[in-house]
């Protein structure tokens, strides 16, 4: 109902000073209605600075701040003096494990969820938008992406753990023991499957977008040159995604590598990858004989995590090109 | 609709066949550790056989003791839910209605520094958080809503992505200055005419806030406070049977969340076309 509250003829009627409104322009005021106007707009923007205040303490108060006194104390040694020794802790061979761990965990399973992720987004093509199929893929793509965490580990270990359906099916049907070489699931490769589980869904939340990008007018001018569906693909479909697919490639490789929940849940012991290595750090004082270790694994993740969301905001303003 | 016909032997997507089988193929992996869950819950101990005495134990209320950080969790969480949705309302919105009318140059900022937690992991955060939180304990006392204050940032870039795609709809610079020139302040520019015309965004925002909070675990977890994750996975540990039947709760929940967010963001177009 609200909706229908868009200009009404007042508001036309002022609608020129909407672009005097314009910072830029304000130089060339004149004593026109606009300009009155405009100077109302501008004294309610004067208090308007103000308004700004809140959400920029906020932001500084618990963004910023944390994010500096994490990276802070990687810089630190026990008694506030700055130091680089913890940073010498990345090179720790342990630590180096662990960060591989983390780095080939995020690859593989980025690999595989952009990969199928695509091809679900490819059989949605054509699919009612506002149809209960893209309904329920939107609103279960967004669960299992977003709120997974603690849940995953929960259904994996109903479904692989040692007492497993999957697990208990395969022994007793087949006599696979999917657990013969030792039981991986709360190992890292056990982490493969369930970020598998998030990074599908993510995939189909960030990727089709862009597929709905694909203008139904490229289609038709290729079929009108003689070409065929898989030339549409090879020369036109494909080149345009490339840049959008590699890009939501490295959201995944990010996501992956910065999630914590669903590792914690399942592993109970020892520090496969970097987040449970930086809970062991900050829960257990000494991790290695060192301190402050916390800060310097933090400072590792967040150099990773810069030049991955870097490179993804490089990739997104190109595929951009192809979205107007 | 005859040039539809035609159209669609050119058309770059699958064919009926084919996307069934994917979406068929896809979605039954995807729905087999959902059944895994369901089939856990339902065992009947180590002779075998199923039934329904642990869902029996959830609805009839015959859960006492051990399994009380459950619903100290949930209540936690729900609060958290409340407080958060609070915090994003209140400081949120109001920034991103005075940036659109009066500091559109400051339009890349904003966005940038609200998208900025998907860089930042949790983790991280949380490493900073917990010097923050000793100084906000001694200000406010350690009640567990001021953990929405942290909350607030992680729901940040899915709020403002909801909310900007309804605030870029609509032309709130000229129902501003309409309603400027009718003599209203800013406090009724902005509750009277920008929230009302946003408000599918806001509840948008609102809804994947709280999907967001109750699927919170990371910050929970290492500043040591209880919320529903973190006592489900205490509870595990005792009893794997009952924090399974209450994750599977809380996805269903999430979901419908989720869903009724499609139907609000879909309904205007559906009354556009129609």
């Amino acid at each position: 109902m609200a909706d229908t509250l868009t200009p009404t003829t007042s508001a036309r009627a002022v609608a020129p000073a909407a672009d005097a409104a314009a910072p830029a322009r304000s130089g060339t005021a004149t004593l026109s209605r606009g300009a009155r106007l405009r100077a109302g707009i501008r004294s309610l923007g004067s208090t308007g600075a103000l308004g700004l205040v809140p959400f920029a303490a906020y932001i500084l108060l618990f963004l910023a701040l944390p994010t500096a006194i994490a990276l802070f104390t990687g810089l630190v040694d026990g008694d506030g003096a700055f130091t680089w020794s913890n940073l010498a802790a990345l090179g720790d061979p342990v630590v180096l494990n662990t960060f591989g761990n983390s780095l080939w965990i995020s690859a593989l399973t980025a690999v595989i969820g952009a990969v199928v992720g695509a091809l679900f987004c490819y059989a949605l093509i054509g699919a009612k938008p506002t149809g209960a199929l893209r309904s329920v893929v939107d609103a279960a793509s967004g669960v299992l992406a977003q709120f997974g965490g603690v849940m995953l580990a929960f259904a994996f270990v109903a479904t692989i753990g040692i007492q497993g359906m999957v697990t208990v099916y395969l022994r007793d049907t087949f006599g696979v023991d999917i657990f013969a070489d030792g039981v991986w699931l709360y190992e890292a490769p056990g982490l493969i499957l369930p970020y598998i589980y998030f990074q599908v869904p993510l995939m189909i939340i960030t990727f089709s977008p862009a597929l709905e990008s694909l203008k139904p007018q490229w289609a038709e001018a290729t079929a009108m040159l003689g070409g065929s569906r898989l030339s549409y693909w090879r020369h036109v479909g494909l080149p345009v995604l490339a840049p959008s697919f590699a890009g939501c490639l490295l959201l995944l490789f990010a996501n992956a590598f910065s999630s914590f929940a669903t590792a914690a849940a399942l592993t109970s012991q020892g520090s496969q990858i970097v987040p449970l290595q930086i809970r062991a750090a900050l829960t257990s004082e000494t991790v290695l004989g060192r301190e402050n270790l916390a800060g310097a694994l933090a400072l590792g993740m967040i150099v990773v995590m810069t030049l991955v969301m870097a490179l993804y905001s490089v990739l997104m303003r190109r595929a951009a090109r192809w979205q107007r | 609709m005859s040039a539809s016909n035609r159209l669609h032997d050119i058309h770059p997507g699958p064919t009926r066949t084919t996307r069934w089988v994917i979406v068929g193929v896809i979605g039954a992996l995807f729905l087999i550790p959902i059944v895994a869950m369901i089939e856990f819950t339902l065992r009947k101990g180590l002779g075998g056989g199923y039934d329904f005495s642990r869902w029996a134990a959830v609805f009839g209320g015959q859960l006492t003791g051990e399994y009380k950080p459950i619903f100290t969790g949930l209540g936690n969480s729900l609060i958290l839910a409340v407080a958060t949705v609070a915090v994003m309302l209140v400081l949120l919105v109001p920034t991103m209605v005075l940036v659109r009318i009066r500091f559109p140059q400051l339009q890349r900022v904003l966005e940038f520094v609200c998208l900025l937690p998907i860089t930042i992991p949790a983790i991280v955060i949380v490493v900073g958080l917990a010097p923050v939180y000793s100084v906000i304990a001694r200000m406010f006392g350690s009640g567990v809503w001021t953990l929405a204050f942290a909350y607030g940032v992680i729901v940040l870039p899915y709020a403002y992505r909801s909310i900007q795609t309804n605030l870029a709809a609509v032309d709130v610079v000229t129902l501003s200055e309409a309603a400027r020139s009718l003599g209203a302040g800013w406090p009724t520019i902005l509750l009277r005419i920008v929230v009302p015309n946003i408000r599918r965004g806001l509840l948008a925002a609102s809804f994947i806030s709280v999907a967001v909070v109750l699927g919170e675990y990371t910050i929970a977890a290492l500043l040591n406070r209880v919320n529903l994750q973190t006592s489900l996975v205490i509870v595990s540990k005792a009893d794997p049977f009952v924090s399974i039947i209450f994750a599977l709760l809380a996805l269903v929940f999430a979901f419908v969340l989720l869903l009724a967010i499609g139907r609000i963001g879909r309904s205007p177009r559906q009354k556009a076309s129609s």
